[in-house]
This record gives structure tokens, sequence and C-alpha cells, in this order.
């Protein structure tokens, strides 16, 4: 029952949910942006942004900074954080927390692949990843030649395994199969998340599928712009469209069939 | 008393008012501290969580944690009270509707006292609880909740005052 939540929420969940808040007080604020603003090199950043919650990650850096230093210190620090609440989560959080990473996962994944493509190095690449998507055989996912191998040498043992089903194809990889694989992955992924989230009930239900169906039709929307003038047909365009959100499904069939990004707005503003 | 001799007005007559005591008794602490023990972990587990960003909570919060604590003790004071309104009569007085009467008042007290002070320590848990969190992200918050706070732990003293009263009228037949 929904009013009653608070009364066993915090038998599993209060400790966490209080340091979230107290993550949240950590974020920069507009003060903060404002005298970011006013910097004239990055050692001036580096000084503010010690003052901030930021600051034990930034401090020990040399002084010659790189803008890359900066943003891999902080992200580690949200990296850290977020370790932290995945070792202290129970069942169901835990596993929520989990899907959140798999996003990332799927990033890192057509990163790699779509580096590999193009002949850069492997460690390059691993380098770009976002740490929160790193999964034990993650480097070896250069050797693959097309999907089927991808997903039987090192895909079958992560999580994104059972999203791969819809897109094992022997066809070699290229921009294109890289982008609907992208594409195909996300839609299953977003399905499974927004299934996971109306199982759980209450407040979670409430909040993140309304989250989830916004990133649906973000998506949709993207698919939609981003292959208007290449060589994917209406029929494909219409798969990759996730099956719930706002748009879903009438939207969807109007999108399918748009030719330019001024059909995209006019059937998105009616 | 029922003449049908299987009815369940005669089956609650025939308990000894003094189960009823030792009932009502026991529910007034038992209760009383199962609405304390809730309240504090709900305050707690929060409090402690918030404490990790913001330490300048922690002191400034264990007034929740305390007023959780209070109900438990409101529940000890009570079940004392009561248990000193025991009076042993002779057996043949036992059933007598005096002695019926003092066994119902005490066990309508304990009753009164435990579930008030159930809903009341829930009640100052979960506030307790909003009032950690918002002290860490606001200090200026904490003495308006604290105000909210007091409202929620005068429930648990209207049950008490109302189970004393009842339990007042606990009087067993004078000795033959």
């Amino acid at each position: 029952m929904y009013g009653w939540e608070m009364l066993s929420f915090n038998i599993h969940d209060g400790f966490l949910e209080a340091i979230v808040r107290g993550n949240r007080s950590g974020l920069l604020t507009a003060a903060d942006y404002n005298n970011l603003c006013q910097c004239e090199n990055l050692d001036d950043v580096k000084m503010h942004l010690t003052a901030t919650e930021y600051g034990p990650y930034l401090q020990n850096e040399p002084s010659p900074l790189h803008t890359t230093t900066i943003v891999e210190k902080c992200t580690l620090k949200l990296v850290d954080e977020y370790k932290h609440m995945m070792c202290q989560a129970t069942e169901p959080l835990s596993t929520f927390l989990q899907y959140i990473t798999y996003g990332h996962m799927i990033d890192n994944v057509v990163l790699i692949v779509t580096g590999t493509l193009h002949e850069r190095d492997v460690n390059e690449l691993l380098e770009k990843c976002h740490p929160l998507g790193m999964f034990d055989s993650i480097a070896s996912l250069a050797v693959a030649q097309n999907m089927r191998e991808l997903y039987r040498l090192v895909l079958v043992d992560t999580p994104l395994a059972p999203y791969f089903s819809e897109c094992i194809t022997s066809e070699d990889l290229d921009d294109m199969n890289i982008e609907i694989m992208r594409n195909t992955l996300y839609k299953a992924y977003l399905e499974d998340f927004y299934k996971f989230c109306e199982k759980l009930g209450g407040a979670t239900a409430e909040i993140m599928c309304d989250l989830l169906s916004f990133e649906a039709d973000r998506r949709a929307v993207n698919i939609t712009i981003n292959s208007i003038g290449t060589e994917l047909t209406r029929d494909d365009r219409r798969k990759l469209y996730s099956n719930f959100g706002l748009l879903y499904p009438y939207g969807h069939e109007e999108l399918a069939v748009c030719e330019d990004v001024d059909q995209v707005c006019l059937h998105l503003c009616s | 008393m029922s003449s049908d001799s299987s009815s369940w007005a005669r089956a609650l007559v025939q308990i000894s008012p003094y189960t009823f005591s030792a009932i009502g008794i026991a529910v007034s602490i038992g209760v009383s501290v199962l609405g304390a023990a809730w309240g504090i972990f709900i305050t707690g587990s929060s409090l402690i969580g918030a404490a990790i960003k913001a330490p300048r909570i922690t002191s400034k919060n264990l007034i929740s944690v305390i007023f959780c604590e209070a109900v438990a003790i409101y529940g000890v004071i009570v079940a004392i009270i009561l248990q000193t309104k025991l009076e042993s009569v002779p057996t043949a007085l036992v059933h007598h509707p005096e002695s019926l009467r003092a066994g119902y008042a005490i066990f309508a007290s304990g009753l009164i006292v435990g579930f008030a002070n159930l809903v009341c320590g829930v009640c100052v848990g979960i506030i307790g609880s909003s009032c950690a969190l918002s002290d860490a992200q606001n200090s200026s918050l904490f003495v308006k909740i604290l105000v909210i706070e007091i409202f929620g732990s005068a429930l648990g003293l209207f049950g008490v005052i109302v189970g004393i009263i009842m339990s007042s009228q606990a009087t067993w037949p004078a000795k033959a």
C-alpha cells in the first residue's frame, strides 16, 4: 500500500536515502558555477573545486593540469560514491542500481567496437570508457568481427546478454550496424528496466516510469532525426522505438514516416 | 450471566480478571516498546546516513531519538501503575462483578496505552527521520520540525492520561 510505505521503507533503504540526499547537497551550486566562469586558467578551476566536495580528489594533482584529468578525477568521485552505495544496497535496490550501469555498459561496448573498426588502440579506448560500465572481459571485445562473435566470445557472460537476442546477425560490423545494435540494445534495456520498475510499484514506479518514458521518447526522436537521409527503412526505424512512453504507439507511427526535421517538429507539436 | 453455557459472553466472564489484568499490563509495555523501537530505527537509519555528509546534525538530532525513547518510558510507567492496582482477593470473590470490572479496566487501560504509544512512536520516528534529512540540507529547519515532533509525541501522552484515569476505576472487592 502506497500510504504505508514509510513504515517499512527505512528497514532497507533509510540509510542509503540519507546518503543520497547528503550527496545531493554536495553538488555544485549556481554560485559555484559563477565562480568557475570567472576562472582564467585551470589552476583557478582547481582552486575553486578544492573548496567543494571534489576537493579531496583534485588535491594531489601536480600543477600542469589537463582538462581530462579534472574530468577523470571528478568522475572518479561519482564512481566511488556509486560503488559505495552498491555495496550497501540490498535487494531490490541493488538490482535497481545495477540496471543504471547497464546504460554505460552498452555505450562502452559500442565505443570499443566502433574504435576497433577505425583501428584505434584498445588501451586508448579503454581509458575513454565510462568506469561505471566496465566489466571483466571488455578488452577482448576488440577481436570480434561480427555480432555473433561479439555475443559468443564476450557478451554472453555479461548482464547484457538477454538484450542481445534481438540483434544477433552474422553480418560484418560497420558503422550503421553498430548504431542499429546500440539502439536495439537500448530498446531492450529500457523496456526491461521499465518492467522492473513497474514490478516494484509504489513511488519507484511512479517516478521511474515517467523518467524512462521520457528517455524512450527522447531516443525515438533521436533515432528519427539521425536516420533521416540514411538507408534505414521505415519498418527498421519503427523496430528501434521502445514499446512504451508517451509517444507509444501512435506517435511512433507518425515519427516513422517523417522525412525531414520539420515534419518531426510538426508531429511532436500536434 | 448468560444462561447458554456455550456462549462467548459466558466464556469471557469465566476468564479470570487476573488474566485480563496481566494481558493489559503486558500489552501496555510490550506494544509501547515496539512503537519506540520502530520509531528509533526509522529515525536512526536516516540520521546515520545523513550525518555522513553533515556531521554537525548528530548531537542535535539525538532529540528525535530521545522523543521515541520517551514513548517506551510512558509504557513502563503505566505498566508499573497498573501492576500496583493488582490485589489478591479470596477465591470466592474472583468472579465478583467488582473484580471483573477491575480486570477489564486494567486490560483496557493497557490496550489504550500500548496502541496509543505504538502509533505515537511511529509518528515521531517518521518525523524524526525527516527532521534529520532536512536539518542536513538546511539547519534553520530543525527547530520548525522539532515543533511538529513535539505535537506528535503529545499523542502518546493522551493515551497515558486516559489509561491512568481508566485504571483508577480498578477497585477490588474488600476482603470479607
